[in-house]
């Protein structure tokens, strides 16, 4: 396993890698996947890439070309100070300046975080991936660089183009789920420090890996949608699954589009809509047979819940939280229920909450708390036996830690599923583990990077999932559920258990939670969870 | 030279109160933030703090009291303040050193602060009814102050050690060493003191009485005693002054780490006091010059958060 012996490598051997994870190395599953050498195989980074951008470990995420020039150099050296300088600015940085500030000045370097971090684990712990590796480069930057203080106090550390293309890199190898920070002893928190680096490259650089940015946000702002879905054509695909919906379960539903005056705005990442229609159409259902007042919104953005600024760009962020709850203000609703996405809770419900105000702060609730309060209420009928298999639940890091959203979604779970066929994970709650899609991990896919979350960010998920089931034969013959109520988690899952052929193998199948209430719907037709691989 | 030593314990003491006031008001006067609130949060109500949970979990919540314990922080903060609980929970090897290092830094705190009392009651109290408080700390004081210096030097050598060592080499500057040698040197020579020349604290707490009623004469006469309770109190009182000029200020840090940051969970009520200032956070300038922001140190946030976007090359 190559890794760096110190954090001064970052700034040597130019054009090489400075870490490699060799599969063969990797601590194994369990079974039925615990033969190393027959995993499937992790796919390299071709010499074009290695050529073209800069180059720092197996992959590429951002993609920063090479600089073909002593000016573009420069200019990489220079945006990136100019940004580390803005971060400390009660002007351009307010939103988050004391957590920065915070995590810059008071990290004791006791490794604390290091034994929190799922990716430095799998990786066979391996220096790069350690989580202050990154934070102290920043630290030793912009204390020699920014502040001129001793080096005898914070650290050397030498600075050229190539530190900072690799420490912009380097913030795309952390998944932003703040286990760390949730062990620190003082509290100092490297997922922000991964964030604020990312918030210099995006707003002052320019530097962003075009699936958040350009396909990203800049897309939901311009067309309405990541998905690119129009207005037009999302109410198109709304309308066929809600009648996909009433064929599956039998009852009609027709989801209402801009109602003034409803009680509830439901919005949903609209990667449900694309991938996995049978979630907004079970929200439907539900919410159609407990007699809510809700609407969508056809506004453009307001369709779709994701807000990837939460991930890389504070701006970004803004823009799309002030359109999401602008939408809501044009309808008069009384709230905005998320749907299944942590993202979409945490941006919209947490992070936005100090800059919504007046007519555009209107109460945001989770759906998790709303399906709950439904089961509570009774108005639906639901025969758990209609999930008689094994499931498990996975905890999005945005509802459980970082909102502190747990029971609900348990509560929901202990009405629909029978009793002794549901599992925690170990752990579980605010101590869980991120899917390893995290911060956008789940939607990148250029290169090789979809392997390497597959060996690095996602091997830690998948080896809980398949610790879960271990109790139970593991072949599809026997299958089991995975509840996901997020749809970046549920893509990241999706992928791996693709990878490892996982249903085929082990039976494992995954889904959203409230496909779980619908199959358990004694009005609707059994069998809305299909058990088919798609 | 005796009265030079009271002016380094004067200004020990006067430098580290400021400094602290300073860190204090430093955090304080951050502007706000967005949340970026961690679960558990300490001072949630109605059991959730247990496992994790917060008002979100409510329907409606925006319409419902809050439960907010500060039982529920006190329970938290003081085993964490005393014991190190976080580090004992995530970090057991780490705990065994940094334990009686800081435990040992808050009992030698403790016994000046016993030795202060005992010299102010002295000095304002009749006779009489000093006698008993001074009886009093002049047993306690020395076995506290005894056990904290021993346990200061065990934790700073341990720590010590362990900065050396593999893991932690790498991310230790020359200052990270200085640090805990300054410690260890300043505990070693107040430790050498009290055994060999101070067993009962008598010539500390004279020292401790003069400096209280400003008298600056000389405690002990000559010789090795009176050379190592001077060395002493400048070793000490220079570690007082330093501690807030370095990362090991973290205790004033810690302190806005959970209660501004980790636990900072109060909602903006629509009509609330924090609107006001959310809406003059909106109205600063923004300089961040990317092109899809075009920060000119005019666009105010609120001006870039609301411009319609340009389509960018993609």
């Amino acid at each position: 396993m190559k890794q760096p012996d110190s954090v001064k490598d970052i700034a040597k051997n130019p054009g090489q890698p400075l870490a490699r994870i060799d599969p063969l190395e990797q601590i194994p599953l369990p079974p039925p996947f615990d033969k190393l050498d027959q995993e499937p195989p992790y796919a390299q980074l071709t010499d074009e890439a290695r050529e073209k951008y800069v180059v720092l470990d197996d992959t590429i995420a951002v993609n920063i070309p090479k600089p073909q020039s002593k000016e573009e150099e420069d200019r990489l050296v220079n945006g990136f100070l100019a940004g580390l300088e803005r971060c400390m600015s009660t002007e351009d940085n307010w939103a988050f300046l004391q957590p920065f500030e915070m995590s810059m000045e008071h990290c004791a370097h006791c490794q604390t975080c290091s034994d929190a971090c799922p990716i430095y684990e799998e990786s066979g712990e391996n220096e790069l991936y350690r989580p202050i590796y990154r934070s102290e480069i920043l630290r030793r930057i912009y204390f020699k660089y920014v502040k001129k203080e001793s080096t005898k106090v914070h650290g050397d550390i030498d600075l050229n183009w190539e530190v900072v293309a690799r420490l912009i890199e380097l913030s795309y190898r952390c998944n932003v789920c703040r286990r760390c920070a949730q062990t620190c002893p003082i509290g100092v928190d490297n997922a922000l420090l991964s964030r604020e680096i990312r918030k210099i490259a995006s707003m002052e650089m320019g530097i962003v890996p075009k699936e958040l940015h350009t396909d990203g946000s800049v897309l939901q702002l311009e067309v309405g949608s990541s998905t690119g879905m129009t207005p037009m054509i999302v109410k198109d695909n709304i309308e066929f699954i809600d009648e996909d919906t009433a064929e599956r379960t039998g009852i009609e539903i027709e989801t209402p589009w801009d109602v003034e005056g409803a009680d509830i705005l439901l919005i949903h990442n609209a990667g449900e809509i694309m991938a996995w229609p049978e979630n907004p159409g079970a929200f439907a259902t539900v919410f159609e047979a407990a007699g809510l007042s809700w609407t969508m919104s056809s506004e453009a953005v307001a369709y779709d819940g994701i807000n990837y600024g939460v991930w890389y760009d504070d701006v970004q962020f803004a823009r799309v939280a002030v359109k999401h709850a602008a939408a809501a203000k044009k309808l008069g609703v009384k709230k905005i229920v998320l749907g299944e996405c942590g993202h979409a809770h945490k941006a919209l419900t947490v992070i936005a909450d100090k800059i919504l105000t007046g007519d555009l702060n209107i109460p945001r609730e989770s759906s998790m708390v709303t399906l709950r309060d439904i089961i509570r209420s009774g108005k639906l009928k639901l025969d758990p036996s209609r999930n008689d298999f094994p499931v498990t639940l996975h905890d999005p890091c945005n509802l459980v830690r970082l909102m502190g959203i747990v029971t609900p979604q348990r509560e929901i779970i202990d009405a629909v599923v029978p009793k002794g066929r549901f599992r925690e994970m170990a752990p579980h709650g605010v101590d869980n583990y991120c899917c390893g899609g995290g911060s956008g991990f789940a939607i990148m896919s250029g290169h090789n990077f979809q392997d390497w979350r597959h060996h690095m960010t996602g091997r830690k998920k998948f080896r809980q999932i398949l610790e879960a089931f271990q109790d139970e034969p593991m072949d599809i013959e026997h299958p089991k559920y995975l509840c996901a109520p997020c749809s970046n988690c549920k893509g990241q899952i999706r992928d791996i258990i693709s990878y490892y052929d996982a249903w085929e193998k082990a039976g494992i199948y995954y889904g959203g939670l409230v496909e779980l209430i619908v199959n358990a719907m004694v009005d609707a037709e059994p069998g809305f969870i299909d058990w088919e691989w798609h | 030279m005796t009265t030079i030593v009271y002016v380094i314990a004067y200004l020990g003491i006067v430098f580290f109160l400021i400094a602290v006031a300073a860190r204090f008001v430093f955090w304080s006067k951050m502007p706000m933030h967005l949340r970026w609130e961690l679960y558990p949060v300490a001072h949630e109500g109605g059991g959730r703090a247990a496992y994790g949970g917060s008002y979100l979990e409510e329907s409606d919540w925006w319409k419902k009291k809050r439960e907010v314990s500060l039982l529920g922080e006190l329970k938290v903060m003081v085993p964490e303040i005393l014991f190190l609980v976080a580090l004992r929970e995530h970090n057991r090897k780490l705990w065994t050193w940094s334990f009686p290092f800081h435990f040992g830094l808050y009992l030698v705190a403790a016994t000046t602060i016993l030795l202060l009392v005992g010299a102010v009651a002295g000095a304002l109290l009749p006779a009489n009814a000093a006698a008993p408080i001074n009886t009093v700390i002049g047993f306690v004081a020395p076995w506290l102050g005894g056990a904290g210096l021993v346990l200061g030097i065990v934790g700073a050598l341990g720590l010590f050690a362990r900065r050396r060592g593999r893991a932690l080499r790498d991310y230790t500057a020359p200052a990270d060493l200085f640090n805990l040698a300054f410690f260890i040197a300043a505990f070693g020579v107040a430790l050498v003191t009290f055994v060999g020349y101070d067993r009962d604290f008598s010539l500390v707490s004279a020292f401790v009485a003069n400096l209280v009623t400003f008298n600056l004469a000389p405690v002990a006469t000559g010789g090795a005693a009176a050379l190592l309770l001077l060395l002493s109190v400048v070793l000490l009182s220079l570690l007082t002054a330093y501690i807030p000029t370095t990362h090991m200020s973290h205790f004033v840090g810690k302190y806005f780490a959970y209660h501004s940051i980790r636990w900072k969970d109060d909602p903006n009520l629509r009509g609330g006091k924090e609107e006001k200032v959310i809406e003059e956070l909106l109205s600063r300038p923004i300089s961040w010059s990317a092109p899809h922001i075009g920060g000119d140190g005019k666009k105010t946030w609120l001006d870039a958060a609301t411009e319609e976007p340009e389509v960018e090359n993609k």
